[in-house]
C-alpha cells in the first residue's frame, strides 16, 4: 500500500506533468512567434517580425475578415433561430418535440466530415456558387442544434404557466416572449451564443468542404500554409489562443463576479 | 400554448432542407453512378463494390486500429487525472478542470501544428537529445505521432468525461464500503470503478468517433502518405472528383459509427441495469 505522503506526491507530479503535455506545445508555439529568426527550435532574440508580416500579408488579413464577420454572422443568426425553435419545442406536443430532437442529433453525433460532404452535395445540386455565402449558411446550419441543445435545459426548469401569466395580465404573446420568457432563459441563450461564435470561429471541416473561389477562413489558411514550417503562422495561431482564451476566461469568471456584486448588494 | 408551438413551423423546414436533404444526397451518391447531372440516376452498387478492395480494407483497418490504440491510451492517462481531480478541495478541482478544458476549445490545426516543430528531426525533442548525443529519432511521420496527436487533441474529453461521472457520486457509497470493512483497494474495484463507468463509455464515443474520422491530425503529424478513412474521404471529394465513391465510403464510415454508438450505449444500459441489480437482496 502507497502511503498516503507518496500518494500525494504522485498525484501532485501526475497533474504536473498531464499540464505540461496540454500546455508546452501551445506555449512553445507562442514564443516562437516571437523568434528573430525563421527556425521554431532556435532561439535567436526576441523580434515582433512575424506579426508585421502577418499583417502585411493580405490573404491572411481577408483570412481574419472572413472568419470574424461569418463567426458574429452565425453566432447572431443561429442563436436567434435557435432560441425560438427551443422555445416553440417547449411548448409542442410531444411528438414533435422528439422528432426534432433525434433529428437534431444528427449533426452533432455525426463526424464533421459526413455533414460538410452532406451541405457540400447539397449546395452544388443547387448550384450556389461556393463561397462566403455557402460558408456562412454552413456554418449557421451546424451551430443552430447546439443552440437548440443549450437553450432547451432552461425551458425545461421553467414554469410553464409563467407565459400564459404574463398573458392573461394583458401582454400580447411577443411581449410575453421577449419580456418574460427571454430574460429568464438568458443564462443558457448566452452560453448558446457563445457556442455557436467558437465553433464557427474554429471550424475547419466544414468551411474547407463548403467554401471556394478563393474565399478562406483562418482554419483553412493554416491548413493550406501549415506544410511548411512558417513562423507566420505561429504568430496567427497566437492571436487565436489569445482570443479564445479570453473568451473562455470571460464566461468563467462573469458568474463569480456577478455573485460578488450580489453579495456586495446585500 | 398553441402560439408558441408554431415556433417550431420554420424550423420544421429549415430542418428537413438542411439536415434531411443533405443526407439523403450523399446516400443518392453513393448509389448511383459517376455523372448524373440530367437528373438521370442510374443506380448501382458499383461504389460498394469498389470499396472491398485490399487498399480500401487496408485503410478503414488501420483507422480503427490507430482510433481503438488512441482511445485506449486516453482511458489509461485520463482515469487516474481524473481521478485526482475529483478527489480534491472544491476550488482545487474548478480550476483544474478549468485548465483541462481551454486546449478543447483551441482550433485543432493550431494545436496539431504545434507538435509538428517539437517531433521533427530538427525539432525540439531532437534538440535536446542532440545536446545528450542521443539521436536524431525520427518521429514525425510515425504512427507515433499520429497516436500522439490525437492523444493530445482529444484527452480532454476523456477526462472530462471520466471526472464528471466520479465528481456526481455519492459520497455517501464509499463511506459506506469502508464502514462494511472494506479496504480501498476494495472499494475502488467493487464500488467506485463500477460507478464510473458510465463516463468511461461516454469518453469512449467521444475520443473514438472523431478519431476514427479525423483527416488533419494524420495529414499534418502522419504526411502526405499516411492515409486513414477520412484522407480517403478527402481526397475523393478534393482531388479525384469521386464524389459518388465518396459518399459510398462516408456512408460506410457512418454507419460504422452508428452501430459502434448503439453498441455502447447498449452496454452502458446493461452496465447500469447489472450495478442497479447487482444492488438489490
Amino acid at each position: 500500500m502507497v502511503g498516503s505522503k507518496n500518494r500525494v506526491v504522485l498525484s501532485v507530479v501526475l497533474i504536473s506533468l498531464i499540464l505540461v503535455f496540454f500546455y508546452a506545445p501551445i506555449a512553445s508555439l507562442m514564443v516562437f512567434s516571437f523568434n528573430n529568426s525563421r527556425s521554431l527550435t532556435s532561439w535567436a532574440g526576441f523580434s515582433t517580425q512575424w506579426y508585421s508580416a502577418l499583417f502585411e500579408n493580405r490573404e491572411m488579413m481577408q483570412a481574419i475578415w472572413v472568419t470574424v464577420i461569418v463567426a458574429l454572422l452565425t453566432t447572431v443568426i443561429s442563436t436567434v433561430v435557435g432560441t425560438l425553435t427551443a422555445i416553440g419545442i417547449s411548448k409542442s406536443r410531444r411528438i414533435i418535440r422528439e422528432l426534432i430532437i433525434n433529428v437534431n442529433n444528427f449533426p452533432i453525433l455525426n463526424p464533421e466530415i459526413v455533414t460538410a460532404i452532406g451541405l457540400m452535395l447539397l449546395f452544388s445540386s443547387l448550384q450556389i456558387e461556393k463561397g462566403m455565402i455557402t460558408m456562412l449558411l454552413a456554418h449557421i446550419i451546424f451551430s443552430t442544434p447546439y443552440v437548440i441543445l443549450t437553450v432547451l435545459p432552461k425551458l425545461r426548469n421553467l414554469d410553464p404557466d409563467i407565459a400564459e401569466a404574463a398573458m392573461d395580465l394583458g401582454a400580447t404573446p411577443f411581449q410575453a416572449l421577449w419580456k418574460v420568457i427571454v430574460p429568464l432563459i438568458m443564462p443558457g441563450v448566452i452560453s448558446g451564443a457563445l457556442l455557436a461564435f467558437t465553433m464557427s470561429f474554429d471550424d475547419f471541416v466544414i468551411s474547407y468542404f463548403v467554401s471556394g473561389n478563393g474565399v478562406k477562413n483562418i482554419s483553412i489558411l493554416v491548413y493550406t500554409m501549415s506544410k511548411r514550417i512558417n513562423p507566420t503562422i505561429n504568430a496567427l495561431s497566437t492571436i487565436l489562443v489569445v482570443i479564445i482564451t479570453v473568451v473562455l476566461l470571460i464566461v468563467n469568471l462573469a458568474p463569480l463576479f456577478k455573485k460578488k456584486e450580489l453579495r456586495g448588494t446585500e | 400554448m398553441k402560439v408558441f408551438g408554431n415556433l417550431v413551423k420554420p424550423y420544421l423546414f429549415w430542418m428537413t432542407a438542411f439536415i434531411v436533404v443533405p443526407m439523403l444526397l450523399i446516400v443518392l451518391y453513393a448509389f448511383t453512378k459517376h455523372g448524373n447531372s440530367v437528373m438521370a440516376f442510374q443506380f448501382t452498387f458499383d461504389n460498394f463494390g469498389k470499396f472491398i478492395d485490399p487498399v480500401f480494407i487496408k485503410v478503414m483497418l488501420k483507422s480503427m486500429q490507430v482510433a481503438i490504440i488512441t482511445t485506449v491510451v486516453c482511458i489509461l492517462i485520463g482515469y487516474p487525472i481524473a481521478y485526482i481531480i475529483a478527489n480534491v478541495n472544491e476550488r482545487l478541482q474548478t480550476l483544474l478542470m478549468l485548465l483541462v478544458t481551454i486546449p478543447m476549445w483551441i482550433n485543432m490545426l493550431v494545436r496539431t501544428y504545434a507538435w509538428i516543430s517539437i517531433l521533427s528531426d530538427s525539432g525540439l525533442i531532437n534538440s535536446f537529445l542532440a545536446m545528450i548525443n542521443v539521436g536524431p529519432i525520427k518521429m514525425m511521420y510515425t504512427d507515433f505521432a499520429v497516436i500522439l496527436g490525437m492523444v493530445y487533441n482529444f484527452l480532454p474529453f476523456m477526462i472530462l468525461s471520466i471526472y464528471t461521472s466520479l465528481a456526481k457520486m455519492d459520497r455517501a457509497l464509499i463511506h459506506a464500503s469502508y464502514d462494511l470493512g472494506a479496504n480501498q483497494r476494495q472499494t475502488f474495484l467493487r464500488v467506485i470503478f463500477p460507478l464510473s463507468l458510465p463516463g468511461v463509455i461516454s469518453g469512449v464515443t467521444l475520443v473514438f468517433l472523431p478519431a476514427v474520422s479525423t483527416f488533419i491530425i494524420p495529414k499534418f503529424l502522419g504526411g502526405g502518405q499516411y492515409m486513414l478513412i477520412g484522407n480517403l474521404i478527402e481526397n475523393q471529394f478534393i482531388t479525384v472528383g469521386e464524389w459518388n465513391f465518396g459518399s459510398a465510403i462516408s456512408l460506410i464510415m457512418a454507419m460504422i459509427i452508428m452501430l459502434s454508438m448503439y453498441l455502447t450505449r447498449r452496454m452502458d444500459k446493461d452496465i447500469v441495469a447489472e450495478a442497479q441489480g447487482g444492488n438489490k437482496w
